[in-house]
């Protein structure tokens, strides 16, 4: 255990004394500030839509704004997520540090573990801005809070699996560039899977679209715990971070 | 019952330990490696390697690029694992107990495993603490090896920026972190100058005793003055194992003299000399070596304990040519290493 947080400090720290955290946070907060903006735009128009032809719709900012800005939330952190697991295994392999993790006494599960657990955090930090935005919304409004955090969760659970898939194909590597073009080719993929589902019906298609991120985070975006959902995800944690270690553990037969 | 029988058991064991430090019974080498094969998808690295190292004892690992001696390292420090074949470190199996293992060794790979945004007393604590030193011990022995390694006036640089000398001795001073018993250098003075590799090779001596070191080299005179034994590897085979005395020994068994003879006028006649130095009783072979427009060079050579080079030069002057050179050919470690890594029969 403490070894993992040793791993995770010491990426942490090689996140945020290169450019790599500013440059993420800077385009995230750009790109989510942009989504704001125009989701509020789209909100106050129809307001006064509403206004000028005398109906009485609800307005409600949980299901007009934050709902859909955690949706495209969701969607790019597809982009964001290579950028940052690409580095993790595939630079230490380049410039020869893994020889020293591997032959520390420590277990690859905590090597692998810390690493993950260090792009959790930087995709929290990435979080934290739109929370950011959010805050505004408390201070002129009056949006519940839970559908929100759970919507949060939500996307936790769902980077957590991408960045474990990332994780694991960065061992598999010690070019950065492959590392970040496979992982951006598996997230699109898990994204457009769902698409199947609109056409076909046929079984393969359900299990395709069941397959998809996307799917599993719009009960999140709801703000409903699915059990299922959430099952799903951790299984893609789990199944990302298993990989990682098998593949690891290759690296001793294989090289 | 138990108890007693527990007894028994500390105060045999005391005894035998005793007993070993009494009668100075050699205690079980420090690193065992037995008929370790590596094998990749198309080539065979390691091929049957056999050999042990005593404990406290500084072994050269000796042989060309590419003979195998980065890979026999690995699978010693439990990076790679053996195809076939077992090695253990202080008793334990790189495959059956790598942790025990890991905690032993002190590893120093090829290029050293720097993290360029980090500055040097950060590496040495972060490496510190995966190999499980924690507060007042790990701050005191960072201190320790950034002095034992002459890094102490760059604690605060970023690794990125250090010097190729820096980076090899930073290199060093993590592997010796957590004061292993066994030390594996890959080629700890790859790259340093002169006045760095005599530092660094005082450093390594210096660490002998406490720790058994094996380090790897392609540079000849390295293992002479640092190593008590050497292990030569060719082609992924182990082609001698020996004491560096013995080798040396070996080296001056024939021994072997360059003779120059001045010319002048186009005399003498290169074969004339080549026939009247065969003569000389002593003399087992006579060698034209390319000559100079001055002077033909001619290398001599002798049978064991035979004193021959008073007689060469008498026949020479007495033969009425001028002798303007005559020493002993400089045969040392290089010869034989080439003799046995080269593919040429070792001599008889």
């Amino acid at each position: 255990m403490r070894n993992t947080w040793t791993i995770c400090g010491k990426e942490l720290r090689s996140y945020f004394v290169s450019p790599i955290a500013y440059l993420l946070l800077t385009m995230f907060g750009l790109i989510f500030g942009f989504f704001f903006w125009n989701a509020l735009g789209y909100f106050v128009i129809e307001g006064m839509e509403m206004q000028l032809r005398g109906q009485a719709f609800p307005m409600n900012i949980n299901e007009q704004i934050i709902r859909p800005l955690l949706s495209n939330v969701s969607v790019v952190g597809l982009f964001f997520i290579p950028m940052i697991t690409m580095r993790l295994f595939a630079e230490e392999k380049r410039s020869g540090t893994i020889e020293l993790l591997a032959t520390s006494p420590i277990r690859d599960i905590e090597v692998i573990v810390g690493k993950w657990l260090a792009a959790m955090i930087l995709y929290a930090c990435l979080l934290l801005f739109t929370a950011i935005n959010f805050a505004f919304l408390f201070h002129y409004g009056k949006p519940d809070w839970k559908p929100l955090a759970v919507g949060y969760l939500g996307l936790l659970l769902q980077a957590g699996t991408l960045l474990a898939l990332g994780t694991f194909i960065s061992t598999l590597t010690k070019n950065q560039i492959i590392a970040g073009a496979a992982t951006f080719g598996v997230c699109l993929l898990l994204w457009v899977l769902e698409w199947t589902s609109g056409y076909e019906s046929a079984t393969w298609a359900t299990v395709l679209a069941y397959l998809s991120v996307i799917t599993h985070f719009e009960s999140f975006a709801k703000g409903v715990i699915e059990v299922k959902d959430v099952i799903f995800y951790l299984t893609g944690i789990f199944l990302g971070l298993f990989f990682t270690a098998r593949s690891m553990e290759s690296l001793r037969w294989r090289s | 019952m138990i108890v007693l029988l527990f007894f028994t058991v500390v105060l045999c064991e005391r005894f035998e330990d005793l007993q070993s430090r009494v009668t100075g019974k050699i205690l079980p080498p420090m690193i065992i490696v037995k008929d370790v094969t590596k094998r990749y998808a198309r080539a065979v690295a390691v091929d049957q390697i056999s050999f042990s190292v005593a404990k406290g004892q500084i072994v050269g690992f000796l042989g060309p690029n590419g003979a195998g001696k980065t890979t026999t390292m690995r699978i010693l420090t439990c990076f790679l694992s053996p195809s076939a074949g077992t090695a253990s470190i202080a008793g334990f199996d790189v495959l059956e107990q790598p942790f025990e293992v890991k905690k032993r060794i002190g590893y120093l790979p090829e290029s050293p495993p720097l993290y360029p945004e980090m500055e040097t007393t950060e590496y040495l604590r972060f490496v510190g603490k995966l190999k499980g030193l924690s507060g007042a011990e790990l701050e005191k022995r960072v201190d320790y090896v950034c002095e034992r390694c002459f890094v102490t006036d760059v604690r605060t640089k970023l690794l990125g920026k250090l010097s190729k000398g820096y980076r090899q001795r930073v290199g060093l001073a993590q592997a010796i972190i957590h004061n292993p018993d066994v030390l594996i250098l890959d080629e700890p003075t790859a790259g340093l100058d002169p006045k760095q590799i005599n530092e660094t090779r005082d450093l390594i001596k210096g660490l002998a005793g406490d720790h058994t070191i094996l380090l790897s080299t392609h540079i000849l005179p390295e293992v002479e003055q640092t190593c008590e034994q050497v292990l030569i590897i060719n082609k992924g085979k182990l082609v001698a194992t020996d004491s560096v005395r013995n080798l040396q020994a070996r080296a001056r068994d024939a021994e072997s003299l360059v003779l120059e003879v001045a010319v002048r006028d186009g005399q003498p006649d290169p074969l004339t000399v080549q026939q009247k130095l065969e003569t000389i009783p002593g003399v087992s072979r006579v060698l034209c070596s390319d000559g100079k427009d001055t002077g033909l060079i001619f290398e001599v050579q002798s049978q064991k304990g035979q004193l021959v080079r008073g007689d060469l030069a008498r026949a020479v002057v007495a033969s009425g040519w001028d002798l303007s050179e005559l020493r002993p050919a400089a045969r040392s470690l290089e010869e034989i290493f080439l003799q046995l890594t080269g593919g040429e029969a070792p001599q008889p």
